[in-house]
């Protein structure tokens, strides 16, 4: 029997919200970086690669320490935010974007790796038939990169409900305001009464990451047997 | 059809530079693998860029380095049909053939769309996936897209290559005969001597990055003869009289070929080399072979170390090919008689 508070659902409730924001605001940007580098040679691509690539290897707490001095209201881009009215740090827009640049290369990787996958004539054929570069973006690239578009959003929105260091560093640990499932649990295992409310939250995180593989799954074999 | 290139493009230690001008509607370049065939494509459909130089197609200039010119490939009208058939695998044979056509002014769709299937004979796939056609089928969608999209110069870059002979020689018919009727030039790219020979009436000998030879494809055959390593392929129509003792007997000009590799549709298209073909100053007796044929040497052409013979048969040509020394001993010379002799099974049935 799950035991779960108010405080619990609500947890539940902000880290789909977060995985789903931070999915949708990285996807059309991966989506443009992967065409940047699948198609493109250009100076400093290399580089580019690494600084996309590091929070793979980085550990998330550097990349949450990084995005708190950068947008905090001393940070480097503070005064800016600041004009415009915007306040990310400590609240869930903070955990949208810990998670967006933590998940961002596991979802330029896979739409990548299907791009890097289209026979190059195809898109050669299309030029000749008509088709301007945007236009073959669109009805070529586009949609012989879906496979890989959904198993990186797949991946993408996995590792942003699985996020914790960065999140904890630039959003905190508000409960009903930046607290997702990683956070609650991890407030829980601090405390040696709650091991039954952590549990239920570890069986609601199994729960939710078996569903977005299923769902991935479902997708994948529907696209396949439309091609 | 006129076609201007005068152009440099460079690939490491390789440089394709070419300068030519060629017109009419069906033009081949002929060229062994690596030889800059597909270079040329690249640059003429503005998939690839000269470093320096000039290309017009009647009259229009569609890359200048002195005038700074270089239209994208979607504004030059310059469609490809490649070696793999490269349909859009996510959409129906429909979708695959408008996809150009959608994309061309409403003026410029002057091509009947149901007239192209059923000349490519495509009415019954129109609704189906990609996937799942021939070889052959999906090599007519490929010509029939590009034919739609009513392209000024129709690039064939090695169109048959990847099919079987099986197919190959089909596929020929409906590439010649929707080009024709829809009035589409179109420069054949090959590596065949004797599909260039099938496709085309002139053709740009092209080695090493360079054109080395503007001729007519017989001339290019008769000129290779001596160093193909099948000779001078004869093409032979026949048309079916009957079937005898396992043979197949064809009507060929005025003369009844005895083929073994025929078949029982009325007409059918057979190569014969050269070299298959043994010539006798006399009639020879008692022989095994099933065709004899009495012809008139025409003319004799040197090729490499052997010496070709040129042979009218009935109303048809024949080239047979002989070496210098059986030549002399013959004497074989012009407007003499000498016969032909040529195994039943030494054709080769293409259609």
């Amino acid at each position: 029997m799950l035991l779960l508070t108010q405080a619990d659902y609500e947890a539940i409730r902000l880290s789909v919200k977060v995985a789903l924001a931070a999915t949708a605001l990285s996807l059309p940007f991966g989506f443009a970086f992967a065409y940047l580098m699948t198609f493109f040679k250009f100076r400093g691509k290399v580089l580019l690669e690494v600084v996309v690539n590091l929070p793979l290897t980085l550990p998330p707490v550097v990349i949450g320490y990084l995005l708190l001095i950068a947008l905090g209201k001393n940070g480097w881009l503070g005064p800016l935010l600041e004009a415009l009215g915007l306040r990310l740090i400590f609240t869930w827009k903070a955990a949208v974007l810990a998670s967006a640049v933590v998940g961002f290369p596991l979802l330029v990787r896979s739409i990548r790796l299907a791009m890097e996958g289209i026979d190059y004539q195809l898109i050669q054929a299309s030029r000749t038939l008509g088709a301007r570069a945007v236009d073959t973006l669109f009805t070529v690239i586009l949609p012989l990169s879906l496979r890989g578009i959904l198993a990186g959003s797949s991946l993408m929105f996995a590792r942003s409900l699985g996020e914790f260091g960065a999140t904890i560093i630039a959003a905190g640990n508000i409960p009903g305001v930046t607290q997702t499932i990683p956070l609650a649990i991890y407030e829980y295992a601090s405390s040696p009464s709650s091991e039954k409310a952590a549990l239920s939250l570890c069986v609601v995180a199994v729960a939710l990451s078996v569903l977005v593989l299923l769902f991935h799954e479902f997708l994948a074999q529907k696209l396949a047997r439309r091609d | 059809m006129e076609l201007r290139m005068a152009v440099r493009k460079s690939f490491g230690a390789f440089t394709l530079k070419t300068d030519f001008t060629v017109s009419g509607d069906k033009i081949g370049v002929f060229g062994v693998s690596g030889s800059g065939k597909s270079t040329l494509v690249g640059l003429l459909a503005g998939l690839a860029r000269p470093e320096e130089g000039e290309i017009t197609l009647d009259g229009d200039c569609l890359f200048s380095s002195a005038r700074g010119i270089n239209l994208p490939p979607q504004r030059r009208r310059v469609a490809i049909v490649f070696q793999q058939p490269c349909l859009f695998p996510h959409l129906s044979v429909e979708s695959n053939l408008l996809y150009g056509f959608r994309r061309l002014a409403p003026e410029l769709r002057t091509i009947d769309f149901a007239a192209l299937v059923s000349v490519l004979k495509l009415e019954g796939l129109l609704q189906r996936g990609v996937n799942n056609l021939s070889g052959g089928e999906k090599q007519r969608v490929a010509l029939g897209r590009a034919i739609l999209a009513n392209p000024r110069l129709l690039l064939m870059d090695e169109p048959l290559s990847a099919l079987d002979d099986s197919l190959k020689f089909p596929i020929i018919q409906y590439l010649r005969s929707a080009s024709e009727r829809f009035g589409i030039p179109y420069l054949f790219i090959s590596h065949s001597l004797l599909e260039v020979r099938l496709m085309t009436e002139q053709v740009l000998a092209v080695a090493g990055g360079r054109i080395v030879g503007q001729t007519t494809p017989e001339e290019l055959a008769r000129e290779r003869m001596g160093q193909s390593q099948v000779g001078y392929i004869n093409l032979l129509d026949g048309e079916l009289l009957r079937k005898m003792g396992g043979l197949y007997v064809y009507r060929w000009g005025g003369v009844e070929l005895f083929v073994s590799a025929g078949n029982d549709n009325p007409s059918a298209l057979f190569e014969l080399s050269s070299r298959d073909i043994i010539l006798f100053k006399k009639h020879p007796e008692a022989i095994s072979a099933r065709n004899l044929l009495k012809c008139t040497v025409v003319d004799t052409f040197p090729s490499g170390n052997k010496v070709g013979v040129e042979l009218r048969c009935g109303t048809q040509t024949l080239v047979a090919e002989v070496v210098v020394q059986a030549a002399d001993d013959l004497a074989i010379q012009a407007q003499t008689e000498i016969y032909a002799v040529v195994k039943a099974s030494s054709f080769r049935r293409l259609v």
